[in-house]
């Protein structure tokens, strides 16, 4: 009984680093794959279209709304003190070394890597990449690699818009709505906000987060069992994990860049 | 979806990335206290720097003229050495200007500012300033303000 305990227990330990070893060969692939999509720019293009573009309106709606309402809070504890001018720089900071990367990274992993790893799963189960082996072309380099390169394009980008548009949320409550100066408004944020140590390091912050979520979502999707039920559960991880790895990286990234 | 207008969102998606991180670079952060990089450095020795820190700002008359670049401590004179780098275009500084670490209201950030002399030569490059003024620290004018209410009781 107990010896069948430890059994089970070596064997998912040793099924676990197995996968870990798959993932990070798959990763290798990937990476050399890229290079050949160099001569083929319109796939990457596509895949810029459905991971970017159509995340796109989700990350406005969000970074809108966590703009508005990081002011209204901001303006609340800081009111007290005197400091309601410094609402802007709360927001902005907070924006741009955390929420921005983070957020972005959490709905992108929601909305397109759920979608990478079911597409992916789905031409498994379908039997269209080993389909596209026999025809001797490589799937990985054709069909992986774009999706994976489009998923780390496009965080970046989507973390930036949801900056930017949270600012302007900000703005529109802490100016319009709570009556502050608009000048002080920027100009506190222009003396306390620093072009590489906060703007720079929150974009390196969403490359990795982008790098991670869509490896994660690739992976799941071409390592999936290739059935209905496996490619749900597939799905499933790829969002949990992301959504961890996204704020354990956060965590480890912020040591290394802010703390001394 | 034909692939014109496929490329044509995607360029338009990417565009509107470079815009966003270019706008909250001109408008929330400091980039335009980068960028020249020029000036000239003047050093300052205090006895206490209290919260000073590297890229405090410096300030004339309240108008800030560039930001402290380093800040050393001097083991031969037992004091602080802070190096400044003053903008180029704010030159006609008299040698004798004396320099007092401030707080920007009363628990604000700490800033060095600049009072000018008389002399008739400037400043310049790698000079230093001979008259300084340390930060006040809260905790030492409270201590003499309760050591010269006890001497008052006697």
């Amino acid at each position: 009984m107990l010896l069948a305990r430890i059994e089970q227990l070596g064997r998912t330990a040793l099924a676990g680093i197995q996968r870990l070893g798959r993932g990070n060969v798959f990763l290798l692939q990937i990476l050399v794959g890229s290079v050949g999509l160099l001569r083929r720019p319109g796939l990457l293009v596509r895949q810029l279209y459905s991971v970017g573009v159509q995340t796109l309106i989700i990350i406005i709606v969000a970074g809108l709304f966590v703009g508005m309402v990081m002011s209204l809070q901001s303006y609340y504890a800081l009111v007290d003190f005197g400091a309601e001018d410094s609402v802007s720089v709360m927001v902005v900071l907070s924006l741009l070394r955390e929420l921005g990367p983070v957020v972005t990274a959490l709905l992108f992993a929601g909305r397109a890597g759920s979608a990478l790893t079911a597409e992916l799963g789905l031409m498994k189960a379908t039997e269209q990449l080993s389909g596209m082996e026999m025809m001797a072309v490589n799937p990985i380099e054709r069909v992986v690699a774009p999706r994976f390169l489009a998923g780390v394009i496009s965080m970046p980008l989507l973390a930036a818009i949801f900056s930017a548009v949270g600012v302007i949320g900000a703005y529109l409550v802490a100016v319009e709505l709570l009556g502050l100066d608009s000048g002080a408004f920027w100009s506190q944020a222009q003396a306390k906000v620093d072009l590489i140590q906060d703007l720079g390091n929150g974009m390196i912050k969403a490359l990795v987060f982008g790098f991670v979520v869509a490896w994660i979502a690739v992976f799941e999707g071409y390592d999936c069992i290739p059935t209905s039920e496996g490619l749900g559960q597939a799905t499933t991880r790829t969002v949990v994990h992301s959504s961890l790895a996204i704020l354990g990286l956060d965590f480890v990234l912020t040591a290394l860049m802010f703390g001394k | 979806m034909n692939s014109r207008t496929l490329e044509l969102v995607v360029g338009l998606f990417v565009a509107a990335g470079f815009a966003a991180l270019f706008m909250m670079a001109m408008t929330v952060s400091n980039l335009a206290s980068y960028g020249n990089g020029g000036g000239y450095e003047i050093k300052a020795q205090f006895d206490n720097i209290g919260g000073l820190k590297v890229r405090s700002p410096v300030a004339a008359s309240g108008v800030r003229i560039g930001r402290v670049t380093a800040i050393d401590y001097d083991q031969s004179r037992y004091e602080a050495l802070v190096t400044m780098l003053i903008e180029p275009q704010y030159n006609k500084f008299p040698s004798d200007t004396s320099a007092s670490i401030l707080t920007s209201g009363l628990l604000g950030e700490q800033y060095v500012g600049l009072e000018p002399g008389a002399e008739e030569d400037y400043l310049k490059s790698g000079s230093s300033i001979e008259i300084t003024q340390s930060a006040l620290v809260l905790e030492q004018i409270i201590g003499q303000f309760l050591y010269s209410k006890a001497d008052d009781k006697k």
